[in-house]
């Protein structure tokens, strides 16, 4: 990317919201983003991570799934924490993600499309970005 | 095959104690009996941190939340909203009878945190500057060089009333104009990441998880007062936030929104990287510019203040991070919307590291004017173990601690002052009953006789004499005359000291002299501590009448030092005992005594 002028940078912000809303009303892909911060890579957010992407790649399913990672959600108690976004399913946030936890997310959550008993956290605020 | 509702069960230990695997189960039998067990998905849930109106129940995707649930309403509950698709009304909870410092009422919500700070926390991928856009990154910037003068940014933090979140509460656009003012073609802005606060990592999150943020304020910051030079002064001990940052600065100078001519308005901006030389006082204003500098990080006298010759005696502003990652959004949504979070003087939100004996620690961040207590037992869902709360530090090392019958204070920096204590950067500790007062503020102390600099006489000595006398309280060699002692000192050093390292060192003994004289009178007079964490001052003893004999603790004892046969009565030796507490602690028949 080279330096942008006013207009690219209103042109690349109004792309990247169009970008979100269509992954939200067509649906097609799944993402799973885990937060990566000190507290949740001491907590095993690695480890958590990978067994996401072997269970991702057992089911072949890695064209439709975007693993991603992101910063502290602020719940440290329960660290390592995972946010599943599914289509046609809630936003959920889980937490305690261990490696069992993880691929049991991915086998029930994304394929078998039902909620992970126990680990569900709730999003500590409301977006004031988007609200 | 997949569901079409879910309904999510608080399973928080304040939730459980009401009921909630109840009402987990007489849902699921419900749903069953009533035909929808495969339309609706039943879980249970972490806590959700509302425990005061628990156990809660929330349905998706209708978003309904249902407060203080009693197991007999599940029948209700399936019949109404998952065969019919009708709200229970009677059981939803009632936003008007919120107690909200928001007057904002365009968001809908039900949560006691408000995101200001952390609003990307958690939500993008930091590493990626597109995904920071795409959330109104860069469009404060982009607001601030097009639409307005250095001026006008600085008017827009005064009508958001923004003060010094690094634990001072000096307002913010006052800051900035006195810099602004101050002759000199050469300024700086400082983003003070030093965090040295033990138990607070407020501003690591912060930088972990949103750098933009707090460059766009930098360059904001920049573009107010006429500097085109930003340092990050950060903690060497934070290597990710590092990492992330340096990522953040490589890509806005690639994107061209640091550097020369940003986005083609004449403005330049740079941000480098200066790594924290290790000590406490470093995080202090004039300590951290020797040290940036390249000298030792040493406190000065003020004035002069930074504003008019700060970093190589120029007019230099320093903000602490989580100041700075408030400002794009108050230039963006405006001063007067974020004046109407929070209190009159105390405006906007406060992120605070919840830690020690809650149930559900973490990063918070609530709208100043939340009590005390609806973050530790809403929020925090409580104290761990359903001890007995004894008190909560705020302001770590510089502050106090506030106890039970405060609680309900609403939070500003003028009422934590009141109470003894500080705002501070954000560190919350809080303290169980079996924490012990004196050993806590021994801790402090230590921690302030490590990191003193040792430039100035009050600090330097102040903190070891408290200590030392501290120190013997907690070995049962203390006098009555000692808590004397300890606040002449401490006055002493308040009023003395060169910088506020020792200007507040003696604020968490004080503060716990107020509020404990009978905890301190107990270590002095009968040389005991009745929590059991000064080691020199208990002693452990098995009661035979009590002991069956299971060998738990004689296994526990890591000495060993617990003799006795199965199912006799086991006797400590305390002549080799080392009062570690594991025998008390796992003894099911309070057979070990602690004395
Ligand atoms: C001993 C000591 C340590 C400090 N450590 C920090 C720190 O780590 N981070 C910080 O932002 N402010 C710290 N401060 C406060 C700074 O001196 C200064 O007030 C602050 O950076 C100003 O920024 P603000 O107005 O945005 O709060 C410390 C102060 C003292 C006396």
């Amino acid at each position: 990317m080279a330096k942008m002028t006013l207009e690219q940078l209103r042109k690349l912000r109004e792309e990247k919201k169009r970008d979100i809303e269509r992954r939200e009303t067509e649906g097609k892909e799944i993402r799973i983003i885990v937060g990566m911060g000190t507290c949740g890579i001491a907590a095993g957010a690695r480890v958590a991570f990978d067994a996401i992407l072997a269970a991702v790649e057992r089911h072949g399913i890695g064209a439709s799934v975007v693993l991603a990672q992101t910063g502290c959600m602020g719940l440290c108690h329960v660290e390592p924490t995972v946010e599943v976004l599914v289509p046609g399913m809630p936003d959920t946030i889980y937490g305690k993600v261990d490696a069992a936890t993880a691929t049991k997310i991915v086998d029930r959550h994304v394929v078998a499309r039902a909620l992970v008993n126990e680990h569900i956290y709730d999003r500590p605020a409301a977006d004031i970005i988007r609200n | 095959m997949a569901y079409r509702q879910y309904m999510l069960v608080c399973g928080g230990t304040g939730c459980e104690s009401g009921k909630s695997d109840e009402i987990y189960k007489r849902l699921i039998a419900e749903a069953d009996a009533q035909g929808v067990k495969d339309a609706v998905q039943i879980v249970k849930t972490g806590c959700f941190g509302f425990c005061e109106k628990g156990p809660i129940v929330k349905v998706l995707p209708e978003e309904s939340f249902y407060v203080e649930v009693k197991p007999d309403d599940a029948k209700e509950i399936i019949a109404e909203q998952a065969v019919k698709g009708r709200e229970v009304k009677r059981l939803l909870y009632d936003k008007s009878t919120r107690k909200s410092n928001n007057k904002i009422d365009d968001i809908e919500f039900y949560q006691k945190q408000f995101r200001i700070v952390l609003r990307n926390c958690g939500v993008i991928n930091p590493e990626n500057i597109e995904e920071y856009i795409a959330r109104d990154g860069y469009a404060a910037l982009e607001k601030a060089l097009f639409q307005m003068k250095g001026e006008d940014v600085i008017a827009e933090l005064k009508t958001a009333g923004l003060r010094g979140r690094g634990g001072a509460g000096f307002p913010t656009w006052l800051k900035w104009d006195l810099t602004r003012k101050a002759p000199g073609d050469v300024k700086y802005i400082i983003c003070n990441a030093d965090e040295g606060d033990p138990g607070a990592y407020m501003d690591r999150s912060t930088i972990e998880g949103d750098p933009h943020s707090v460059l766009e304020a930098m360059a904001l910051a920049g573009y107010a007062i006429g500097s085109n030079k930003g340092y990050v002064y950060i903690r060497a001990e934070y290597p990710l936030a590092i990492d992330r940052l340096k990522i953040a600065i490589a890509q806005a100078k690639e994107y061209g929104l640091l550097g020369d001519d940003i986005l083609g308005s004449g403005f330049s901006f740079d941000v480098e990287i200066r790594l924290g030389a290790g000590a406490f006082v470093c995080g202090e204003e004039t300590a951290l510019m020797r040290s940036l500098e390249g000298n030792r990080g040493m406190p000065v006298p003020k004035p002069p203040f930074p504003a008019i010759s700060g970093l190589w005696k120029k007019p230099t502003v320093i903000n602490n991070v989580e100041t700075l990652a408030n400002i794009p959004v108050i230039i963006t949504k405006g001063g007067a919307w974020f004046a109407k979070i929070g209190t009159e003087k105390s405006t906007g939100t406060k992120v605070f590291a919840l830690t020690g004996k809650v149930n559900n620690s973490g990063l918070v961040e609530v709208p100043m004017g939340t009590t005390l207590r609806e973050i530790i037992f809403d929020i925090g869902g409580g104290i761990r173990g359903g001890k007995k709360f004894k008190g909560v530090q705020t302001g770590g090392p510089s502050g106090g601690i506030i106890v039970e019958k405060d609680l309900d204070a609403p939070i500003s920096y003028e009422s934590l002052a009141a109470l003894g204590s500080m705002m501070g950067s954000g560190g919350m500790i809080v303290m169980d009953e079996d924490d012990c007062v004196v050993d806590v503020s021994k801790f402090y102390m230590e921690f302030c006789v490590d990191e003193s600099c040792g430039k100035c006489a009050p600090c330097r000595i102040g903190t070891n004499q408290m200590h030392d006398i501290l120190d013997r309280i907690t070995k049962g060699k203390g006098e009555e005359a000692d808590l004397a002692r300890l606040e002449r000192i401490g006055k002493a050093m308040t009023k003395a000291s060169l910088c506020m390292l020792g200007g507040s060192a003696a604020n968490p003994t004080l503060s716990t002299i107020r509020h404990f004289r009978e905890e301190y009178l107990a270590h002095i007079r009968d040389k005991k501590c009745l929590t059991g964490k000064c080691k020199d001052l208990v002693t452990y003893s098995i009661d035979p009448s009590k002991c069956i004999g299971c060998t738990l603790c004689a296994k526990k004892c890591p000495v060993p030092c617990i003799a006795g046969e199965r199912k006799q009565a086991h006797v400590i030796d305390a002549s080799r005992c080392v009062k570690c507490g594991e025998c008390y602690a796992v003894c099911k028949f309070g057979a070990v005594v602690k004395n």
